[in-house]
């Protein structure tokens, strides 16, 4: 009989930290997987965020670097220009990509450095407590907006995929979700699309991943699911963007 | 002139010294007065096999060094004061990291945005670490456009020897005088063996530069082997020059652009028969201890800056109470004079 479902080489066999539902754990197996089936894991380098997920290099099995809050483009682009051959991707939060590193992100994508970023969309700053991060939903409550987002005084979710999409260094921009087995899918082909992308020297890549944190959105697993599918995916649509 | 020997800036001798040197990344952002260095980079950096980039911010700057360091690439960057003032997070994180580079702080007047007049106000800085934990860069503070050449080719060495930042501290008198320089024809520096670097895991189990330690007790252990590195630098790499030790009453301590107006001050006093002799640091951290640690509780110190005394207190720490120490200093752009000198070193005699 044929094995069709496997863990991938580029996954250690390890429990995660992450907490029950959270995305981080599918979001990483997707990245694993797509690694494995094009066969870059000994050329791959990977820049972990600050944030949930700093540890990831305990869950992959390739070279690894951390890089301050907000800088993982900044060493990554290093890291690129250094090993032009080498895949060199980065796995951001919002809090990471969209606030603190805005700067480091769109020109590293104006540059059009040939890198592939995952983008982990999920509202909030989860390590530190579940605060207001710059893609929280209006009326969204959270440690920091604890009335919910009020646009007036925190102003709106900032869609940092739309606005680097503009710009003619980058040449893929998908937003996906892992909400429903069907969207997993389809986030998978689109990671491996940013991996292929790069592999073909194109330029600048990014999925942006809507992922689920039960903890901090005050929801079961299964109800934070729901709430991408009727609630999240409305302020942030998904599909190709770029 | 002779062969390889060259007019040039300080900024320009100390980019021509990290190509010698072997550096093969560099990331910088423009600020006065040491924008020949990133100039020089931009022209030469890709000729010679390496990469440049013009990064968005010091911010990005500094963490491209991380990645460039990371990668395994001899790695450098150089700004002033402010903007290494923003290089902090990062400069950290490459200690925290034990990744090799090379930082060039040609300094500039502060606080804030201050002026573009030289001074060497940032040496608390540069020597306490200046970021966040408990962590030293090797500081290499030249005197001259050659030493400037010379430095940077020994800071690539220490760098790589103790996977430590090294950095060039530098006024910008330093940086935008000329003076000849006799080029190295020193073979460029294989770099050494960096199985630590991230390349790709082929072949081997795969490499992490992190400098985060959760996991109880893991911090403390790793923070006691940077201890462990930082004691052995302390014995290998104090670099000083001594003028007239042997039978001076009155030794100035002062470093980088200071010690040349020193030097003529004391070579003034000499020609009058004063004894007078000069201690030039040229590491300032490690700080010379063992020229500082005498047994003549007659001798007397004058320690000389563009600050408003800072390395003052390592004298002090150095001398241990055994001396007399006065001290003279301008910042914001102010040059102590030679006359300024002698008129102290009078009185102290």
């Amino acid at each position: 009989m044929e094995k069709i479902f496997f863990r991938p080489e580029s996954l250690y066999d390890v429990p995660t930290h992450y907490c029950p539902g959270c995305g981080h754990g599918i979001a990483h197996r997707l990245v694993a997987q797509v690694i494995n089936e094009l066969g870059i894991r000994e050329k791959t380098i990977g820049i972990a965020p600050v944030g949930c997920a700093v540890v990831a290099y305990d869950y992959w099995n390739f070279d690894c670097s951390e890089a301050p809050h907000g800088r993982a483009l900044a060493v990554a682009t290093a890291i690129k220009r250094v090993h032009p051959q080498n895949i060199v991707f980065t796995y951001q939060g919002d809090g990471d990509l969209a606030a603190i590193g805005t700067n480091e992100t769109i020109h590293a994508a104006n540059r059009g450095e040939n890198l592939s970023v995952i983008f982990i969309n999920n509202t909030v700053y989860g390590m530190t407590g579940g605060q207001m991060a710059p893609t929280t939903l209006l009326g969204q409550k959270t440690s920091t907006s604890i009335e919910g987002r009020i646009k007036e005084k925190h102003g709106y979710p900032l869609k940092i995929s739309e606005m680097l999409a503009m710009l003619p260094g980058v040449c893929y921009v998908e937003r996906v979700s892992l909400h429903s087995p069907q969207e997993t899918l389809k986030a998978k082909r689109a990671i491996k699309q940013a991996f292929e992308n790069q592999i073909n020297n194109l330029g600048f890549s990014l999925v942006e991943v809507l992922s689920p944190c039960p903890t901090y959105w005050g929801q079961a697993p299964k109800e934070s699911l729901d709430w991408i599918r009727d609630v999240m995916q409305k302020e942030f649509p998904l599909g190709r963007i770029k | 002139m002779p062969k390889n020997k060259i007019l040039v800036s300080g900024n320009e001798a100390i980019a021509q010294g990290a190509l010698q040197a072997g550096c093969s990344f560099y990331a910088g952002y423009p600020i006065t007065p040491q924008n020949e260095i990133i100039a020089y980079m931009a022209k030469h950096m890709e000729q010679a096999g390496g990469a440049f980039i013009q990064a968005e911010s010091e911010l990005a700057a500094i963490n491209m060094v991380y990645g460039g360091s990371a990668a395994g690439a001899r790695s450098m960057t150089s700004s002033s004061s402010p903007g290494v003032s923003l290089m902090q997070e990062g400069i950290s994180y490459i200690a925290g990291s034990q990744l090799p580079a090379v930082i060039v702080n040609i300094m500039r007047g502060g606080p804030g945005l201050g002026n573009i007049a030289p001074t060497q106000s940032d040496y608390f800085q540069a020597t306490r670490g200046g970021g966040h934990g408990d962590y030293h860069l090797i500081v290499l503070a030249p005197g001259s456009v050659q030493e400037a050449y010379d430095l940077t080719q020994t800071s690539f060495e220490l760098a790589d020897k103790y996977r430590i930042p090294v950095m060039i501290l530098g006024d910008g008198i330093l940086g935008q005088m000329m003076e000849p320089v006799q080029l190295s024809s020193k073979k460029i520096a294989a770099n050494t063996i960096k199985n630590w670097a991230l390349t790709g895991c082929l072949g081997r189990k795969p490499n992490i530069t992190k400098s985060f330690y959760l996991r109880e007790g893991a911090l403390e252990e790793f923070n006691l082997k940077l201890q462990k590195s930082y004691e052995l630098i302390r014995k290998k790499e104090e670099r000083y020059e001594g003028l007239f030790l042997a039978d001076a009453k009155v030794i100035l301590v002062a470093y980088g652009t200071m010690a040349r107006i020193a030097k003529s001050a004391i070579m003034q006093l000499r020609s009058q028969g004063k004894k007078v002799g000069l201690i030039r640091p040229i590491t300032l951290w490690p700080f010379p201890q063992a020229p500082l640690n005498v047994k003549n509780k007659k001798l007397k110190y004058l320690v000389v800056e563009m600050s408003y005394g800072q390395m003052l207190e390592d004298v002090k720490l150095a001398v241990g109470g055994r001396n007399k120490i006065e001290f003279l200093g301008r910042s914001g752009g102010g040059v102590p004079s030679e006359e300024a000198m002698i008129g102290k070193i009078k009185k102290l005699l």
